[in-house]
């Protein structure tokens, strides 16, 4: 079967900073994966060369089978037509109200009339629990939960094939990140998406991947499947899952 | 050598700026010529810079009016006793080549170069840039091609606007404080100025609108940094949109007026 994402020795480096080294990796179509990794790991890197906002330095990205790896994301609209993202910090337009928001890539790539796209809109707030009297309010009224929730039902409206989350639950409280997680999960399951997500959120990542990879110095240093991560016998791996401030992963602290 | 070194530095960094300011305005003219066209968001920036600078474009020029018909009055008044007739030309003439467009220019620069750089930034360290990409919308067409247009096509209406507002303070001085007789200031303003000083006056607004929008766009999008990022932002899109407000003014009078 051919991988939906499939990403062969990408390299990326930031002058003398090697980010991204090497990185091989396959999707399966409806896969979901989760990128675990501390921070400034390179993963958001990694989650941007594969939708184009950067160009790797090195390496192939395919989707279903296309080489898109050296065409910036906006010289590839066919491609990006397939993609569906949840940014960490929702990035909803703010001069646009929410249904404006959710609507936006109906209105830009299918160009549906806007009543047809707010009532899309509006029926996609509801998948995602929000009722149609957010629709109108404009995103600074909206709690931090309820803009990821928006960012959510921006991501899935135009059906994608494929989403990518972006630290889907940082900066929220436990409940509201569960409810984000179940969030995905039925998205991702009910619309068989293919879901490539970052995170350092352990919770999360156990609850929305079917496979999960470790990301550390700039290479994957274990993929295996979310049952496996309490066990993976990588000692790497399991300092990152317990959260243990000893081990092999040195942060570095200047006192 | 450290010393040379750093001077080095500073021109690279320019010259890099410049060419990084050259592809700029070269991908978004390109753009400007190429369909999709977001005449919605075309018309939001139109109104939001021709309409909403009116106030502050027309105070301007009331007031520039009004002192330059003073100065004009207690300068010539100087020389000889009957020159406070050229009064109303020196006042229509300053105004429709000279002052009109760059006062204009220069408050819209304040007002809406700020703005858009604040805006555009705050778009790109939110990652709301990043995210119209994968929305398959280029934030080129989106963003900096409807400011460039409205721009390139609001500038000449408020500086027409301006240059009648601003020979109007000037009739206002003259008539009320300066005791000139109405008609005859009219006359002399009519009859002095030619279609050639408010054509070049709107020609150079074209220009100094495009200049306003390119660096204001130019200065938010690549802004970064957070709300640091964006400050420093604001104010290079403000300065540099003055700076060449007034190189681009020398130049433009220099091609139609020169010698």
């Amino acid at each position: 079967m051919t991988a939906k994402i499939s990403l062969t020795d990408v390299r990326k480096s930031f002058g003398p900073k090697k980010v991204l080294d090497g990185i091989t990796l396959d999707i399966a179509p409806k896969e979901s994966v989760v990128v675990i990794g501390g921070s400034g790991t390179g993963k958001s890197v990694l989650l941007k060369c594969v939708l184009g906002i950067l160009l790797a330095d090195f390496g192939a990205i395919k989707v279903d089978g296309e080489e898109v790896a050296q065409v910036p994301a906006s010289d590839r609209d066919a491609v990006n037509r397939k993609f569906g993202m949840l940014f960490q910090g929702s990035a909803l337009f703010d001069s646009l109200p929410v249904w404006e928001n959710v609507a936006f890539g109906l209105l830009q790539r299918e160009h549906l009339s806007r009543a047809e796209a707010k009532d899309r809109a509006v029926a996609t707030l509801a998948k995602v629990g929000l009722g149609s009297d957010v629709a109108m309010l404009s995103p600074a009224e909206l709690s931090g939960g309820m803009q990821k929730r928006v960012g959510l039902a921006r991501a899935i409206a135009g059906e994608p094939e494929i989403v990518f989350f972006d630290e889907p639950t940082t900066g929220l409280d436990p409940i509201m990140a569960d409810v984000i997680n179940d969030l995905i999960v039925a998205c991702v399951r009910k619309q068989g998406i293919t879901a490539l997500s970052i995170t350092h959120d352990m919770h999360s990542a156990r609850k929305i991947a079917d496979r999960i990879c470790m990301l550390y110095q700039g290479k994957l240093i274990w993929v295996g499947p979310s049952s496996e991560v309490e066990n993976s016998g990588n000692p790497y791996v399991d300092q990152f899952v317990h959260g243990a401030a000893e081990g092999p992963i040195k942060m570095q602290v200047h006192r | 050598m450290h010393f040379l070194s750093l001077i080095g530095g500073v021109v690279l960094t320019f010259l890099g700026h410049l060419g990084r300011l050259t592809i700029f305005a070269g991908t978004s003219l390109s753009h400007c010529l190429r369909p999709p066209f977001y005449w919605r968001r075309v018309a939001s920036q139109m109104v939001d810079i021709g309409y909403f600078s009116l106030p502050v474009v027309g105070l301007t020029a009331i007031f520039s009016g009004m002192v330059l018909a003073l100065q004009s009055y207690t300068g010539f008044a100087r020389f000889s006793a009957g020159s406070e007739t050229a009064v109303a030309n020196v006042v229509v003439v300053s105004l429709t080549r000279e002052l009109g467009p760059v006062l204009a220019g220069l408050m819209v620069a304040g007002r809406i170069g700020a703005s858009m750089a604040a805006e555009i930034g705050t778009m790109r360290v939110t990652e709301q840039i990043d995210a119209l990409t994968t929305l398959s919308t280029n934030p080129f067409k989106y963003l900096v091609v409807p400011r460039l247009i409205a721009g390139l096509l609001m500038l000449p209406v408020l500086v027409l606007v301006a240059d009648i507002i601003g020979v109007f303070g000037g009739f206002l001085v003259s008539v009320y404080k300066l005791g000139f007789n109405a008609a005859s200031y009219i006359n002399n303003s009519y009859d002095f100025m030619q279609a050639f000083d408010v054509i070049s006056g709107l020609i150079k607004a074209s220009a100094f609108g495009f200049v306003i929008a390119l660096m204001g766009c130019y200065n938010g999008y690549y802004s970064k940094g957070g709300a640091q990022g964006v400050g420093a932002a604001t104010t290079n899109a403000v300065v540099s949109s003055s700076i060449l407000i007034l190189t681009l003014n020398y130049i433009i009078t220099e091609l139609f007026f020169g010698t």
